[in-house]
């Protein structure tokens, strides 16, 4: 059944382009809708989300092996939620783009389709055309609607996807020709020697880790989240960072489970000096969406620390944190992009801080403090439940790095409540600034729509709903991740 | 041999060459006294697409097998599948031909197109040198006169000259190195040459006679450091003849080249496996591809005029089609094929487009295709299918010929010997996606530019007469069909292969 989100989201994008423009954004809205409807569906009647079950299979190129191959588990359901979930919400948040809009929503819910297609597919060659099909709507979705120096921003975030699909291109390639599958469950049980092993690990794993904003590959994301629209920088953070991260657990650690752990301790090491190295250039940001793109990149290290684990509770913790991460930097980024910079044309810290604006538009504010916390990891939210798993699950093995890592989450609140002050509560005591708030006439600001409001409950729904009963995905993801072959006893 | 049956055996050549002598008269006809000669044009090229239907129709007829005269006429499933794309290929020319409006005396450059293809189908239906040879020849010859075609513009000339100063000189090491290689053995035909070459060790005087030889395919393919004649080609010659010498030409001479080494020079093949190479025609194709992805690639960068661009991006893909060829067996083989016939439908498709902009705008600058997209969404359209084919990324042909051409490499070379070329070509991809996305911003993100010039702008909203429409969208439909589908051309292809 959830093989339709795929056929569902394609279809509505290939609509797009020959319906009139009056209908675009209903039309996209129907297709995300029901695709969430879909995967929403296919989370709750699960059965057996313990082993990677085929749902559809038909010879492709039979010549080569090559397979349409759709299989699910607890871990692509998780994902494929989450998938739904930003789209909804990125469709709610675009309901103002009028420039081309049946294009925009050609590539939104290409990178949509996409993205549902890496995560259900179970042959190798299959998931990496979805991969890589997801590359090119994202150029033109910044490239043609985005900000902000957004031609330098498509370009790099572009050419930084292609050279980890180079990367997962030589490793798909190298596995391939030598075990003659490319079903990833034959693959899974082949014998590759150790001594290939070591070096294909790593060629895959920092192929897909490039989009996982692995540090020092991760410069690729803030200048990208920036340069996107609204919408581009939502499906970034929320899908495509996953796309990196899913690809790491799914393909390179599950196939290569030696390589893997000749190599886990370095992830491990990339994943702290990323969550702290993040945290800390956001901490030093003016522009507000460049402190939520290095706080996702810093986000994303604590998914990898928790790869990196080789553990249930650890690897568990970073499915988790990939849905809670998903959803919050969704809705931070719609809050800055939609809700602020769309109003008051800047997202400038100190401009931003003597607008008040949490007078003027207190449902952004609202969003903003509900998303901060899920953020920073305040109990409750799903950001605290992701975390702590993960912190658990690698105090086990690499107990240092839970130290430094614990260090780190202070700077992640101190980024977080410095974004949150400058942005909606500096100006209420700052009489300095009263002469510029007079003349930005923030009364004049267009009211939070309803689309925004639906947009954002959406997504403060999920993370507070996952934030007070984790269980809930943890009981679809926690199976799958213990059948997984690369566990550490 | 009654020439009865020889003449059935070589129906589809006869065919083409019956066309296009008709092609030739009726371009002689005067229709009245108009001094426009345009209908007598829509007649000729009614003609050669009549002819060249014909023509496929005469390749399905042919037995499943045959060869006459010791290989110098080869029917197999194999010749019959590339004399059908050369025929399509062809065909698509002659529709670009249409309205192009710097092709005078439509009826002799018609009439060139045809002898080119027959050219073709000889390179392709033929295992023995010296008909090898001619086919070259012929196709070069056709192909020199139709980049000089153009009189009123200089760089045609230029193009012309060059181009056939390059190619008449590797054609000469051709021609030294195929008398080499008789020397050696005796004998012209493929099959015979290799069995003479596997009883002997390969000597200096043979090694000479091979690199002599790769020298003039390499001159036909464009591979660096024989390709300094493409770009001024691509770019001075009119798009009909630019289109069909990336198109029909590089498909035949893969073919053929495919032939020679693996069939002709299988023996003394050598290895050009990291460290592990062994002297022998692989690792001086090796050294080639290297290059010509490199080049190819990096030169593609800085230009600034769509048909150069292609020029040297034909450049680096004719280095990765080679991928295949050093791979080597039916895998590698079948690969290459696979690879240069989707390039072949794409580049023919991409010079479509280039030249409907450039009847309209009157150029074919980058700076020309700004704003493509709101002039005519098909163009548009139908170029970001040909840009991301060739930049690999799917559903789109390109890349699952990509896909096949690393496996085939991956898997031929012992304990992954071949991986430094695949690496190559997955870097240069990485920079050939740069280029051509430059090209799809220009057409889907700038904004046109105010042309200062007096040229007035031809309204072609939606660029081209029906007939180009509908075959650039057909190429379209092809690309995208042989991205998702390719197992029955693949399947098909390998079958045919001994």
């Amino acid at each position: 059944m959830i093989a339709w989100t795929i056929y569902i989201t394609f279809a509505g994008a290939v609509a797009l382009l020959f319906l009139p423009r009056v209908l675009s954004r209903w039309v996209a809205l129907a297709t995300a809708a029901g695709g969430f409807a879909v995967s929403l569906a296919a989370f709750f009647n699960a059965v057996d989300v313990g082993t990677f079950k085929t749902i559809v299979r038909v010879p492709w190129v039979p010549i080569l092996g090559m397979e349409y191959h759709l299989a699910v588990d607890g871990i692509s359901l998780t994902l494929a939620l989450v998938t739904s979930l930003t789209a909804v919400s990125a469709v709610l948040f675009s309901w103002d783009v009028e420039h081309r809009q049946n294009e925009f929503f050609f590539w939104l819910l290409l990178v949509v389709g996409g993205s549902y297609g890496v995560f259900l597919s179970a042959d190798l060659f299959l998931l990496f055309v979805f991969y890589e099909l997801v590359i090119v709507p994202k150029y033109f979705l910044i490239a043609i609607w985005g900000s902000t120096n957004k031609e330098y921003g498509a370009m790099k975030l572009t050419l930084y996807s292609f050279f980890g699909g180079a990367l997962v291109f030589i490793g798909i390639i190298a596995a391939y020709v030598t075990a003659g599958s490319l079903n990833l469950h034959d693959l899974a049980e082949f014998p590759f020697t150790p001594q290939f092993q070591s070096w294909a690990f790593p060629v895959l794993f920092i192929g897909f880790a490039v989009l996982a904003g692995i540090w020092p590959l991760h410069t690729w994301a803030p200048t990208g989240h920036v340069a996107a629209p609204t919408a581009g920088s939502m499906l970034l953070a929320g899908i495509i960072m996953k796309l990196g991260s899913y690809g790491g657990l799914r393909v390179a650690m599950n196939l290569f489970p030696q390589g893997f752990q000749m190599w886990s301790g370095y992830i491990a090491v990339f994943a702290v000096i990323g969550i702290l190295y993040a945290a800390a250039v956001a901490l030093r940001q003016r522009d507000l969406k460049f402190v939520i793109g290095y706080s996702s990149v810093s986000h994303m290290g604590f998914v990898l620390l928790g790869l990196a684990t080789a553990n249930v509770l650890g690897v568990s913790g970073a499915v988790l944190q990939m849905f809670s991460h998903g959803v919050i930097a969704a809705l931070l980024f719609a809050v800055a992009g939609r809700m602020i910079y769309r109003r008051t044309h800047t997202r400038d810290l100190d401009a931003l801080s003597s607008m008040n604006l949490s007078r003027a538009l207190p449902f952004a504010a609202f969003s903003f403090v509900i998303a901060s916390a899920a953020s920073m990891g305040i109990p409750g939210f799903s950001g605290f439940a992701a975390e702590i798993t993960i912190l658990i699950g690698a105090w086990k093995i690499y107990p240092i790095a839970v130290w430094i890592t614990g260090a780190g989450m202070v700077l992640v609140a101190a980024f977080t409540l410095r974004a949150l002050k400058r942005t909606f509560f500096d100006a209420v005591e700052n009489v300095k600034s009263v002469t510029s708030v007079t003349s930005l006439d923030w009364e004049t600001f267009e009211p939070i729509t309803l689309a925004e409001k639906l947009g954002a409950g959406l997504l403060m729904f999920a993370t507070l709903a996952v934030g007070l009963y984790p269980k809930l995905l943890l009981d679809r993801i926690v199976p799958a991740v213990e059948a997984m072959r690369f566990l550490t006893k | 041999m009654s020439y009865l049956e020889l003449l059935k055996l070589a129906g589809p050549e006869a065919t083409v060459a019956v066309t296009a002598l008709a092609v030739l008269a009726v371009g002689l006809i005067r229709w009245g006294e108009t001094p426009s000669n345009r209908r007598s044009s829509a007649f000729c090229s009614a003609v050669a697409g009549l002819g060249l239907a014909a023509a496929v129709g005469a390749v399905v007829m042919l037995p499943q097998s045959a060869t006459l005269f010791g290989g110098m006429l080869v029917i197999t499933p194999l010749t019959s599948l590339f004399k059908i794309i050369c025929l399509a290929l062809a065909f698509f020319t002659v529709v670009l031909a249409r309205t192009d409006l710097s092709s005078r005396n439509r009826g002799e450059y018609l009439a060139l197109v045809l002898l080119a293809t027959i050219g073709l189908m000889l390179l392709v239906g033929s295992e023995e040198l010296l008909m090898i040879f001619i086919g070259l020849e012929l196709t070069g010859l056709s192909l020199y006169v139709m980049t000089a075609f153009d009189k009123t513009d200089i760089r045609s000339a230029e193009a012309g000259l060059k181009y056939f100063l390059f190619g008449s000189t590797a054609s000469a090491f051709t021609l030294f190195g195929l008398s080499l290689i008789y020397g050696m053995s005796g004998t012209t035909g493929l099959a015979v040459i290799a069995q003479k070459l596997s009883a002997q060790p390969i000597s200096p005087l043979l090694f000479a006679g091979i690199v002599m030889t790769l020298v003039g395919f390499a001159f036909k393919i464009a591979a660096a450091p024989f390709h300094l004649w493409a770009p001024d080609a691509y770019q001075g010659a009119p798009v009909p003849s630019a289109a069909f010498i990336a198109s029909g030409s590089k498909v035949a001479s893969f073919v053929v080249l495919g032939k020679i080494v693996l069939v002709g020079f299988g023996p003394d093949k050598g290895s050009a496996a990291w460290h592990a190479m062994i002297s022998g025609w692989a690792p001086v194709l090796a050294v080639l591809a290297a290059l010509s992805i490199l080049i190819g690639n990096l030169v593609a960068l800085a230009q600034s005029n769509v048909r150069r661009l292609l020029a040297y991006s034909a450049v680096a893909h004719a280095g990765y089609t080679l991928l295949g060829l050093i791979a080597g067996g039916r895998e590698g083989f079948s690969a290459t094929l696979f690879y240069t016939t989707v390039y072949a439908f794409t580049l023919v498709g991409a010079f479509g487009v280039v030249a409907l902009v450039r009847r309209e705008t009157g150029g074919d600058d980058l700076i020309d295709f700004a704003g493509l997209r709101a002039r005519s969404p098909l163009l548009a359209g139908c170029m970001s299918i040909f840009m991301l084919s060739l930049a690999g990324l799917p559903p789109l042909a390109g890349f699952f010929g990509k896909f096949y051409l690393f496996i085939a490499a991956l898997r031929a070379g012992e304990n992954h010997g071949l991986l430094w070329l695949v690496a190559l070509a997955l870097l240069g991809s990485l920079v050939s996606l740069y280029y051509y996305l430059i090209v799809l911003k220009v057409i889907f993100v700038d904004e046109p530019a105010q042309h200062e010039t007096s040229l007035p702008r031809r309204n072609v909203g939606e660029g081209g007469d029906f007939l180009q429409r509908v075959s650039l969208s057909a190429l379209g439909a092809i690309v995208i069909f042989l991205g998702v589908i390719p197992g029955p051309l693949v399947a098909r292809i390998i079958a045919s292969l001994p």
